[in-house]
């Protein structure tokens, strides 16, 4: 039978604040455990919770970036449920009056299609903490579990989709464009090996053509772009498996193991979840008005999707290079730095697509730990576009730069004799002495068709680069040779 | 000394004729031998009061003082006082010190007073005779095996009993002003939000707040000074300006017009009781008020109400006493279901387990709708029932309870019964309105209180109105022996 | 209204309260009289009446976004049931 698969994501996107949302405690990452949590985020008797204004705001502009309704009454329930990562009993988060209501996302497919994600909506919430399974044992020597509340409190959006995706690689396509969307805004640091976002993903198949949606699963904790796509295959052939054998899929929690490919029921868990969601009683309604939309929206960068229009218009790069560029807010301006300081922005494009991002994920370093700035990206570039360095003698000094030799791009390329010579006279000069000792190869490339000649050059041009010490402009050399040899 | 007020006290410490760790030593005195008669104190905090003692008669010699300034007093065990047990009267914080104090502890820190200790109470403050106490139940000073009240019980049988002479108390559905009445001395609910809850220990949050014992009205205007403004850790405390509550007192009350709720006054009286606070009104159209009658149709069911609300916040505000952080933890727990279950079913007492599971039964599903949202709905149309008498008069009266201090055992267990004891004190906290309790009588040799309602941040009227009657009578200055 | 046991059984163990047989008798008996005298709510015509989750009006404000919390680990700590290693401790957490 042929399946239709049917995706939605839950997305928890970590805001990039100072503090948490109800208390002044620092949500810097990698504290040691529990300095960062405070009387109210421990949940001492007796503490309330004060909201974070800067939450609002990132939610409120993430809700403007999806072109979203904003909830002018945002107000929050209280989520009961026991464990020991959640110090309340309760997480506060919203239910029925979200801060963001339903707004909508275009992603890029690789057959350079587009297609429009539909945003459910997008709500305030509290992180948990952390549940840490080293080896501690009590005084009677059973196994015990550590607790670490730094990131209790820590405030989160939850973004949910409608069930708009058909496969993975949709799914991933979103994923990624809600990264480049949330880092652009500077209301995440997208930092995914930290957690800063972590993917839900619900699945669920029917048969192809059927409107009714089957009973679905949820993926839950997804943390990278790669686990979710493998994620995603192994579930729809599990579900699919299962189905084509005349069995039903339980609605459930699962749990993927990305380094085994392996997904597994999540305990099941003693009751049925009822999480008793009632308005919390220690925070009142928040009220956004007009002025706080119109701060929100004067502080929204250009977004990717703009970005990306702008690329194309004013550096005359193709679609896909615009669209690589664009995505990443880090990268984009990267670009933007090489391109005005190299002049040739094709040029730039090129390096950083390829030597530049290659040697990062080789390295697997992000644009802030690179050791080449932009200013010498671009100086390198200018060299490279006024023929003062070959392709091949770049390479070299971008190594140098990267290995931090030397931090000037011209002082590496005359420290390295790379400076390519493209005085014609000087070249011509050189190309004489060399045909002179070559009598027989010149014979033999003037006897020659076209298709021969062309391999018969390289054997003029080893010689040539030999005797120029490697600085003779190629470019130049061909065309001396050319003229020489064909009259 | 014992039986002055907190004014008169401030004025004699002002004056010189009495050092603080006098005072402080006299009051602690007679703690230790009074107070196993009453078990109104939980703590007694004697070395941090000496201490706290002597730097206030060091303020004062610096000519540095607030009235405050040295003058003692009693926390109701709920607030959190840094390096001082908190209990909340449960096996739960048998043992709990918190390395932080309540936004009400530190403004009467600021303000130079004296901590005696911390005084007894209902646990959680759920209860209405302080028999649910883990630290045993609180006899009325007036009268052998009667209840104080509560849940406020041990701060109100104190300052009943002279051990202190004001206390604080918080409110949720009459925990000030029923013990108030029952011991005979004057306490004061405040509008929801004009003192912060901050560090005081969570019970029903959009109900609870803290307020005043002590046996003046004008000793009440004292402490709400101290007590009540907007408190940034506080997100429901309003940000508004604060009287001085004494300036006020000395108000006339001609042309205040009184509003007495039909519904109050029905055959759940006693006619002695009835002929008590009849007498009282009598009182204040002496001095000068109108009185008419008016109504509160859907009165009785702010008990139903109440009972779902206040349980329903409740089971969440209580589910952070997992035996993870701080307070009890059950022996050698097998598993996390374990530990969680036994350090519950082990750490709160029976009165405290009926509310949780009142409150998580009315939230499960399939019974939000039919409970929770019916009883908010209702709870609106009790506050609308308010704001339409408030209206028509300036503050409505009635008694605070339907009868004078019940014997120990009598209701204990039926919670039912119980829970009627606050039938005419429910409603405000619904509300979030301001009413004291002021000491208006005697029935068979025990105090009656006249319940004072007004209308939301008109605690300085409300007080004006109990001092104008404390100029014209002395049930205040009553003394149980 | 009445409660069942079963129901008892259910909602102690959301609220993760440990009940023994006794007690659950107590409780159906004392929580079916909570919930008839909760019923009578049911009399009230609430008819296009917007529910009161707070006594007043007000609107929640808002705090600047400025670390206020240091380091209080220790004292916190000081008074945990069980601690190792800056962590809170509590039988194995199994997801």
């Amino acid at each position: 039978m042929q399946w239709d698969v049917v995706i939605g994501l839950e997305i928890h996107v970590q805001l990039a604040t100072n503090t948490k949302i109800f208390s002044g405690s620092s949500t810097a990452y990698g504290a040691e455990p529990n300095t960062q949590a405070n009387a109210v985020d421990l949940a001492m008797p007796g503490t309330l919770p004060v909201p974070n204004e800067q939450a609002f705001r990132y939610a409120v502009m993430f809700g403007l970036a999806i072109d979203a309704e904003i909830g002018r009454r945002s107000v929050f329930e209280r989520k009961n449920y026991f464990y020991p990562d959640l110090p309340k009993g309760y997480q506060t988060t919203q239910l029925e009056q979200p801060i963001v209501g339903p707004g909508h996302v275009e992603i890029d497919l690789p057959d350079g299609s587009t297609k429009t994600i539909r945003i459910h909506h997008a709500h305030l919430e509290e992180d948990a903490g952390k549940s840490l399974h080293e080896a501690f044992f009590d005084e009677h020597g059973h196994g015990m579990s550590g607790i670490d509340l730094n990131r209790a409190g820590t405030p989160l959006i939850e973004v949910v989709t409608e069930p708009d995706m058909r496969n993975a690689e949709e799914a991933v396509a979103f994923a990624k464009k809600l990264h480049s969307l949330v880092t652009s805004l500077g209301i995440c640091d997208g930092d995914m090996s930290q957690g800063s976002m972590r993917f839900d993903v619900n699945i669920s198949l029917k048969p192809k053509g059927q409107d009714e949606l089957g009973t679905r699963t949820e993926t839950k904790n997804l943390n990278s772009f790669r686990f979710m796509e493998q994620a995603i295959a192994h579930e729809v052939e599990r579900q699919m498996d299962i189905l084509e054998d005349g069995g039903e899929i339980v609605q459930e929690t699962r749990l993927y193991n990305g380094d085994r490919d392996e997904s597994r029921s999540m305990r099941t868990k003693e009751e049925a979840n009822d999480y008793r969601y009632f308005p919390c009683p220690d925070l009142l309604p928040v009220e956004i008005d007009d002025s706080f939309i119109e701060d929100c929206r004067s502080r929204l960068p250009e977004l990717p999707d703009a970005r990306k229009a702008r690329f194309k218009e004013q550096f005359g790069l193709n679609d896909y290079d615009a669209s690589l560029l664009s995505g990443d807010a880090k990268l984009a301006s990267f670009f933007e730095e090489v391109a005005a300081r190299g002049k040739d922005a094709k040029l730039a494009a090129n390096w950083i697509l390829g030597e530049f991002s290659a040697r990062l994920n080789a390295e697997d370093k992000s644009i802030a730990d690179s050791p080449i700035t932009g200013a010498q990206l671009g100086d390198l570039i200018v060299r490279i576009a006024d023929d003062s360095v070959s392709s091949a003698g770049a390479k070299k000094v971008f190594e140098a730069l990267w290995a931090g030799e030397n931090d000037n791009v011209d002082a590496i390329i005359d420290a390295k004799g790379l400076k390519q010579v493209s005085d014609t006279g000087a070249l011509e000069k050189l190309v004489d002495e060399v045909l002179a000792g070559m009598p027989d190869q010149i014979q033999q490339y003037q006897e020659a068709d076209d298709k021969k000649r062309k391999k018969l050059m390289g054997g003029f041009m080893g010689p040539l680069m030999k005797a120029s010490k490697g600085q003779g402009n190629p470019k130049l050399f061909t065309e001396i040779l050319k003229k020489k040899l064909e009259g | 000394m014992h039986n002055k007020t907190v004014a008169e006290l401030s004025r004699d410490l002002a004056a010189g004729e009495v050092s603080s760790v006098e005072l402080t030593q006299h009051f602690l005195d007679r703690i230790k031998q009074e107070d196993s008669k009453y078990n109104s104190f939980i703590t007694v905090c004697e070395d941090e009061a000496l201490a706290e003692a002597r730097q206030a008669d060091a303020l004062r010699s610096q000519g540095s003082a607030t009235p405050w300034t040295g003058v003692p007093f009693a926390h109701k065990d709920i607030f959190c006082t840094n390096g001082v047990r908190t209990t909340c009267a449960s096996k739960m914080l048998e043992n709990f010190v918190p390395p932080y104090d309540a936004s009400v502890t530190a403004n009467f820190r600021a303000a130079g007073a004296v901590c005696l200790g911390k005084t007894n109470m209902d646990e959680f403050a759920m209860g209405s005779s302080n028999e649910t106490s883990y630290f045993g139940a609180v006899t009325n000073p007036w009268g052998h095996n009667r209840v104080p009240g509560g849940s406020s019980g041990g701060s109100a049988a104190a300052v009943a009993a002279r051990l202190t002479p004001a206390a604080t108390a918080t409110d949720t559905g009459g925990s000030i002003r029923q013990p108030a009445a029952l011991c005979g001395i004057t306490g004061l609910k405040p509008t929801y939000g004009r003192v912060s809850r901050y560090g005081m220990i969570a019970f029903a949050s959009s109900l609870d707040q803290g307020g005043t014992m002590a046996r003046s009205a004008e000793d009440n205007a004292m402490m709400l000074n101290v007590m009540a403004g907007h408190d940034p850790k506080d997100s429901t405390s309003l940000d508004r300006a604060v009287p001085d509550y004494t300036a006020t007192l000395n108000e006339p009350l001609k042309g205040l017009k009184v509003g007495l709720p039909k519904e109050y006054f029905t055959d759940q009286l006693s006619p002695a009781m009835e002929q008590t606070i009849r007498n009282a009104i009598a009182e204040y159209e002496k001095l000068g008020a109108t009185v008419q009658e008016v109504s509160l149709p859907n009165a009785n069911l702010a008990i139903a109400a109440y009972y779902v609300i206040a349980p329903a916040e409740a089971s969440a505000n209580l589910s952070r006493f997992d035996g993870v952080r701080y307070g009890y933890r059950c022996d050698d727990p097998k598993d996390l279901m374990d530990l969680y279950t036994r350090t519950r079913g082990e750490g709160f007492g029976a009165e405290v387990k009926r509310r949780i599971m009142v409150g998580t039964y009315a939230l499960s599903a399939g019974y939000f709708d039919a409970y929770y949202l019916k009883a908010l709905k209702v709870r609106r149309l009790i506050q609308q029932d308010f704001v339409n008498a408030l209206k028509e008069v300036d503050v409505l009266m009635s008694p605070t309870c339907p009868s004078p201090a019940f014997a120990k055992g009598e209701k204990a267990n039926d919670p039912v019964t119980m829970y009627l004891e606050d039938i005419f004190t429910i409603a405000v906290n619904l509300a979030g309105l301001p009413a004291l309790s002021l000491p208006a009588g005697l029935v068979d040799g025990l105090p009656v209180g006249l319940q004072i309602i007004g209308d939301y941040f008109s605690e300085a009227r409300l007080l004006n109105a109990a001092h104008q009657y404390q100029q014209v009578t002395d049930w205040h200055q009553r003394t149980p022996e | 209204m009445t409660i069942s046991r079963e129901d008892i059984e259910k909602v102690a163990l959301l609220a993760r309260i440990r009940v023994d047989d006794k007690q659950v008798s107590e409780l159906e008996k004392d929580l079916g009289n909570i919930l008839n005298l909760v019923d009578q709510l049911q009399n009230a015509n609430t008819e296009n009446t917007e529910p009161m989750a707070h006594p007043l009006d007000a609107v929640q404000r808002l705090r600047a976004d400025e670390v206020t919390e240091t380091d209080q680990r220790e004292a916190f700590q000081a008074i945990a049931p069980a601690t190792e290693a800056g962590l809170y401790l509590v039988p194995k957490v199994i997801d």
